[in-house]
């Protein structure tokens, strides 16, 4: 679960870390009113949407005067803003940030992320903040510092002052650099982030140390004991047809081609994609419906797949080991009449009673192509949709 | 022979009173000699009752103590999985299968660290299999976790997989041809979790009764790649490899909480061509695996 920069900011403060006052603001009005309030003479009018990139696609403007700042925030809210990470229809802005502008020496760029190879939390620092990271990484990798930390024992001093020292900071600076190091790395623990970040962090000319930018992500299978987390959920940044989908246990994500799949089990449904471009088309989603299919949720599975408008057949792919055939077999049949299923449909089933499932699809009455193979499926599927 | 485990496995299930845990344990007992591996379970609040004719203990340690067994399943729901884990470890059992799908992260890092240090230390050394993975099974003779049983067939090629599904679709293939399994393996999809692919195919190039593997992977991680560069050094036996996720956009969690691409190199593509580079025998056609693995026999 992603969160805004304005509330990884508060996280952040609650944790040490210095950061630029600001004042979350959904209207023009509410901005002029916040620059006015702040007060001095240049502030930051930033788009709040969950996608990076926001700079270069022109939702984060500095203004001198207050009338910059009612002019940037009229241009921003309500815009469809397109970055790297918004795909090409962009996203619509809601929501701004007004801040105080900040007095920039040098930035830097400071992570905490989950690392697999080595099952401890990577602590990453580098002297080019500001930059997207993974060109730094592609670049001048060497420019990426790395620290590799116990969960249990924490960032230590000696750590925190490696990194510190290896990204330059300067020495009378080193020991706010430190504090805010372990303060990003206690919040990261402590909320069940799975990625979280500052770029940049600056050095002020006073010296200070400040997170100019803060980029969450959260571990989902610890929400339930997060509700502090859960209630930074902003539902207008997710994807609506993932949203419906979560809602009945189904794992939904929507993909450009056309044709729809519905699979059991996470591995399995990334093959049957797979299969599909293997055999010359596009899979138009990725769907799991999990262990225990119901009639309820295969209907549901369906109805999302159509309300795609690019779909043009749908390939079901069912393992039956726990959950029987016959259990997705009558739940198929239901689902494709109560939506009064217009496109191609092709059904590969295969494990636990298997034949009496097959059954229930050809006394159906309903056009259902029946496969053996994910391949034969595929291949079936992708003849008729052309 | 087979790897991890066999006939005369001794396995306590923790969690066994819960519903998943009964379901399981029931199908378990049913196949092979499942009747006489099974021998505790744990539950504090039932210990001295028992259900399936196992009797329940207090806890792991006394379940051990009691039965002589070696090895754990776990179905403890995600808020109390990662405890379990570490009072299976600290009752010195050799292997731990944790099935339990969405175990917070942060739980797993901390459980993992302790076990690395409890080693270093000079503890005993307790494999862990997952979390959030199907288990795993040695045919005709004992199968520990949630997996069809009746797909199985014994014989000679190992089968590991990060997926449940997708395991049962490879051995699946192998059985219709005709081709047994010495064990098939689940490791689970979890991005922190216990034994690994190179560990598998570790355990499957050591065993005499294993004559190939097929090796499934998906994206995201360094996993199937470290494992490509052991087996090309090491690896005695041929191996036919598959990941999923070629269509998979970059940023996106595939159902998986570790399926996820992060960087340029745990995508499908690049992990398919170090596999091949490796001396795997690689497709892109998953319906293809247990044929190309007869080719090579």
């Amino acid at each position: 679960m992603k969160i805004h920069e304005y509330q990884g900011k508060e996280l952040l403060k609650k944790f040490g870390v210095v950061v630029p006052r600001g004042v979350f603001c959904p209207t023009v009005e509410d901005a002029v009113k916040a620059a006015e309030t702040l007060g001095g003479k240049v502030w930051v009018v930033k788009a709040q949407i969950h996608a990076g990139g926001r700079g270069k696609g022109g939702g984060v403007k500095v203004a001198k005067s207050l009338d910059e700042v009612r002019q940037y925030a009229s241009q921003i809210l309500g815009m469809q803003l397109v970055t790297h990470q918004t795909g090409p229809q962009g996203q619509k802005v809601r929501r701004l940030l007004i801040e105080e502008g900040a007095d920039i020496r040098k930035e830097y760029y400071v992570a905490a992320l989950t690392d697999r190879a080595t099952q401890t939390v990577a602590m990453m620092a580098s002297s080019e903040g500001g930059m997207d990271i993974e060109e730094v990484a592609h670049k001048t990798p060497e420019k990426i510092i790395k620290v590799f930390v116990d969960p249990e024992d924490g960032l230590t001093d000696a750590q925190a002052g490696q990194l510190a020292d290896g990204i330059g900071v300067p020495a009378e600076s080193r020991d706010k650099a430190v504090a805010t190091l372990k303060g990003l790395f206690k919040c990261y623990m402590e909320t069940d982030a799975s990625l979280a970040e500052i770029n940049p962090l600056i050095l002020e000319g006073n010296g200070n140390i400040k997170a100019l930018d803060a980029k969450f992500n959260f571990d989902s299978n610890a929400l339930y004991r997060q509700p502090e987390i859960v209630a930074y959920r902003d539902l207008d940044e997710e994807d609506p047809d993932e949203l419906e989908a979560s809602k009945f246990d189904l794992s939904y994500i929507s993909l450009d081609g056309n044709i729809g799949c519905l699979v059991n089990g996470a591995g399995l449904a990334m093959a049957t994609m797979d299969t599909i471009k293997f055999f010359g088309a596009e899979p138009a989603n990725f769907l799991d419906v999990g262990g225990g299919a119901t009639t309820e949720k295969v209907t549901e599975a369906f109805q999302i797949m159509l309300r795609n408008p690019k779909v043009k057949g749908i390939l079901v792919n069912i393992f039956g080991g726990i959950m029987r055939c016959d259990t997705i077999a009558t739940g198929v049949v239901a689902a494709a009449r109560e939506t009064h299923l217009s496109v191609p449909l092709v059904v590969r089933m295969k494990g636990t009673n298997e034949d009496i499932g097959k059954k229930i699809l050809s006394e159906s009455g309903l056009p259902i192509i029946t496969a053996d193979s994910m391949a034969e499926a595929a291949t079936k599927i992708v003849a008729a949709v052309s | 022979m087979s790897i991890l485990i066999n006939k005369d496995t001794k396995i306590i299930t923790q969690g066994i009173t819960g519903k998943t845990g009964q379901f399981h344990t029931e199908k378990c007992q049913e196949y092979a000699n499942g009747k006489n591996c099974f021998v505790a379970g744990v539950n504090p609040k039932k210990a001295g009752e028992s259900i399936f004719g196992i009797p329940i203990y207090a806890s792991v340690k006394e379940a051990a103590a009691q039965t002589g067994a070696t090895v754990s399943v776990i179905y403890v729901p995600p808020p109390g999985a990662a405890a379990a884990i570490w009072e299976a470890v600290e009752a010195d059992l050799d292997l731990v299968i944790c099935i339990t799908e969405g175990i917070p992260v942060r739980d797993m890092l901390v459980v993992r660290n302790k076990m690395k240090k409890r080693e270093a230390a000079g503890g005993k050394k307790t494999l862990l299999l997952g979390p959030n993975c199907p288990g795993l099974i040695t045919p005709d003779e004992v199968k520990i976790g949630i997996m069809p049983g009746h797909i199985h067939r014994k014989g000679r090629i190992g089968v590991v997989s990060r997926s449940g599904t997708l395991t049962y679709e490879a051995v699946g293939q192998l059985t219709e041809i005709g081709l047994g399994q010495s064990s098939a393996v689940g490791i689970g999809g979890d991005p922190i979790n216990g034994l690994k692919h190179i560990e598998i195919m570790q355990l499957f190039n050591d065993d005499p009764d294993t004559d190939a593997v097929i090796m499934i992977g998906e994206i995201g991680g360094p996993d199937e790649a470290n494992a490509a560069l052991w087996c090309k050094a090491n690896m005695k036996k041929p191996v036919v490899g598959f990941i999923a996720g070629v269509t998979a956009p970059a940023g996106k969690r595939m159902g998986h909480a570790g399926a996820l691409i992060s960087g340029g190199a745990d995508t499908a593509e690049a992990k398919l061509a170090i596999m091949e580079e490796c001396g795997f025998t690689v497709t892109r056609d998953p319906s293809e695996m247990a044929k190309l693995i007869k080719s090579m026999i």
